[in-house]
């Protein structure tokens, strides 16, 4: 009699589909996984501890690099920790920028995961249609803060400086010239917002496109409906949240619920699976794309209809203007005292989460009165799902933990910190 | 603050008054100070009871207070050093692995905060549990409780080397396999320990003790003066003026 015994296999760090380094140990009986057991911490970095040696504001930078694609939302639970502290509130035009550039990144978060998914599962066009919208939406951060994606855009009592009169246009080269150059700079005519009500006017077009490659497609189905089940109970224990725990049809969302920046001037729906598998998260995903694109499109409205300041007028806290510097004596000294030591923030802790596209993104602060946090706990959506890969992978099929690592959203800048 | 959350709080020490060691009232919700010994038995209460339903353990993480409150830049007094009294510190970043201070004590040093998060009742809390051994800190895991805590508590073993009696599998998470010491103590130096190549001749990964020097740019200062409480005042201003 032959002795059959599980096999051991290594998914990753290399592999395509583990979407940056995972390392995942499948303990495999024939083609049915029996344990998995991930491996992270390839790429932890330490940031916490780096933010805890240096003044707040050297670290939102920091903020970026967690979740590389959805780098606004990391800085904006970062800043409102430190604006809850030191009792401050950016002012409402700040608010409402924080809120476009929210949904703009939520859109560009999903749609790198729809791209990449759907690549993994087998699908190439999308990946090239979802990147031709990403390219847009980075053009608009690199717009407002010069930077395609780490934009360390927004700051303590506000964001760094009002939307561009002008959006930038491409120049001529011999790969864009002629009619192609008139159509890429077709929307860059006017300002960021006209540029933002051109694609907001066009979005939805696009996501129709998406939807009409893989809503239907049947390949998409066999390997999407009725895998990585997750039931609401499960969803709670594990401490998912975002579209893990929307999908499983707890109607859940900190936008709504815990309302933060300028999300109760606006209307918005959230849309809910019902059965909790990698298809409904799917189809919630692309939900959140279509309203996300609703709330630029209010967002955008608003920005037009009230101008105003975007930065506290508080020299404590932010820095004076350039112009100012040269005529008064006052704000040299107070640019002098922030940038060499920042400010001090009195002892407390506070825990500010944002909805994340991936979920409940948090960052924790411990304060002691100095001018760098005591301690800073970042709180990653993926970390809490990548947990419960174990109970979740459990009886599927090796191709299935593939599907399972795309539902999840995994982000090793967000996992390993 | 609102009147509700302050009730809340009230209604824990009310609850839990046995239980715990005090409330606080943090910016965005209140803080319990459990002691160790109820910490299982309050982390049940408070998800189970109808009162409370804290159904999700959002982040667990440790503490090490040590060094808390402690500055590196004398800013009560007038001096004429300039800034090289702001380079002399003890802060994580200014010392090396084997200049560690090893003798560092502080009362009630680790701690491991949990946040939790009610959707009942669409609340936050924050627990907080001092480890009462600062050479051998333990804690009770809360698995049992929400089950996905599993990898935050091993996340602050890994960093904090705190232990959590009854985790069924207390790895190491987050740094290198084989790595030595726990990285996020106060007394763990920022540089870290050793650092990795790939060594051409040996054809295969060498460890070497880090080459870089310690290093902080800006010293930590603690202020407390009346900018900040001019800053709430303004925005408050600004917002009843709305």
């Amino acid at each position: 009699m032959q002795e059959i015994r599980n096999y051991t296999i290594n998914f990753g760090p290399q592999h395509p589909a583990a979407h940056g380094v995972l390392r995942l140990v499948l303990e495999l009986d024939g083609e049915v996984v029996m344990r998995a057991d991930p491996h992270v911490g390839l790429l932890h970095r330490g940031t916490e501890k780096l933010a805890e040696s240096k003044p707040y504001n050297q670290s939102i930078g920091y903020m970026d690099r967690l979740d590389y694609v959805s780098m606004m939302c990391n800085e904006h639970a970062y800043v409102r920790a430190i604006e809850q502290l030191l009792g401050i509130a950016a002012p409402e035009r700040a608010q409402v920028i924080r809120t476009l550039f929210d949904e703009i990144t939520r859109i560009l978060n999903h749609l790198m995961w729809l791209g990449s998914n759907a690549l993994d599962l087998g699908a190439m066009t999308l990946f090239l249609y979802a990147f031709r919208e990403r390219e847009e939406l980075m053009d608009c951060y690199e717009a407002v803060s010069g930077a395609r994606m780490h934009a360390t855009y927004y700051r303590p009592g506000g964001v760094y400086r009002d939307l561009p009169e002008q959006m930038p246009k491409y120049r001529e080269s011999p790969w864009t010239k002629g009619s192609d150059l008139k159509r890429v700079n077709g929307w860059r005519e006017g300002s960021m917002l006209d540029f933002l009500d051109a694609f907001t006017d066009d979005f939805p077009k696009r996501v129709d496109e998406y939807e009409t490659l893989l809503t239907d497609n049947r390949i998409w189905k066999q390997r999407t409906v009725g895998i990585g089940v997750v039931s609401p109970e499960q969803a709670l224990a594990w401490g998912m949240s975002g579209p893990m725990l929307r999908g499983s049809g707890i109607e859940w969302d900190l936008r709504r619920k815990q309302p933060y920046a300028a999300y109760d001037k606006f209307q918005f729906q959230i849309p809910v699976g019902r059965n909790g598998d990698c298809y409904d998260r799917y189809l919630v995903r692309v939900e959140e794309m279509r309203q996300s694109n609703r709330i630029m499109k209010q967002c955008v409205a608003w920005l037009r209809a009230h101008p105003g300041p975007v930065m506290v007028q508080n020299y404590k806290v932010a820095p004076p203007k350039r112009e100012e510097m040269k005529q008064d004596r006052e704000a040299l000294i107070h640019h002098f005292k922030l940038f060499t030591e920042g400010y001090s923030v009195p002892t407390g802790e506070v825990y500010a989460a944002v909805e994340a596209p991936k979920g409940e993104f948090g960052a924790y602060i411990i304060a002691d009165g100095a001018n760098k946090p005591f301690r800073l706990k970042l709180r990653a959506p993926g970390f809490a799902h990548l947990s419960a890969m174990d109970e979740i992978a459990k009886g599927h099929m090796l191709p299935d933990v593939v599907a399972l690592i795309g539902t999840f959203d995994v982000v090793f800048g967000e996992i390993d910190r | 603050m609102n009147e509700a959350a302050t009730s809340f709080a009230d209604r824990l020490r009310e609850r839990l008054a046995a239980q715990i060691l005090r409330v606080i009232d943090s910016v965005d919700a209140p803080t319990v100070e459990v002691k160790a010994e109820h910490w299982l038995e309050v982390a049940r209460a408070l998800r189970d009871e109808a009162e409370f339903r804290f159904e999700q353990a959002v982040d667990l993480c440790g503490v090490d207070y040590l060094g808390f409150g402690d500055a590196e830049w004398d800013t009560s007094d007038v001096s004429g050093e300039g800034f090289s009294r702001g380079v002399e510190g003890f802060g994580p970043g200014r010392f090396k692995w084997s200049e560690r201070p090893e003798s560092a004590h502080k009362d009630n040093r680790y701690a491991v905060v949990v946040n939790l998060m009610s959707l009942a009742h669409n609340r936050r809390l924050r627990l907080r549990c001092f480890a009462a051994d600062e050479a051998l800190p333990v804690v009770p895991s809360l698995i049992s409780v929400w089950r996905g805590l599993n990898w935050f508590e091993r996340e602050a073993f890994d960093l904090f080397g705190i232990l959590f009696a009854g985790h069924p599998d207390l790895r190491r998470i987050l740094t290198d396999y084989g790595f030595v010491g726990h990285p996020f103590r106060k007394d763990f130096p920022l540089i870290g320990n050793v650092e990795v190549r790939y060594d051409a001749e040996k054809q295969r990964v060498v460890y070497e003790p880090v080459s870089i020097e310690p290093r902080v740019g800006v010293p930590r200062v603690v202020r407390d003066d009346a900018r900040y409480q001019q800053a709430r005042s303004e925005s408050a201003h600004a917002a009843a003026g709305k």
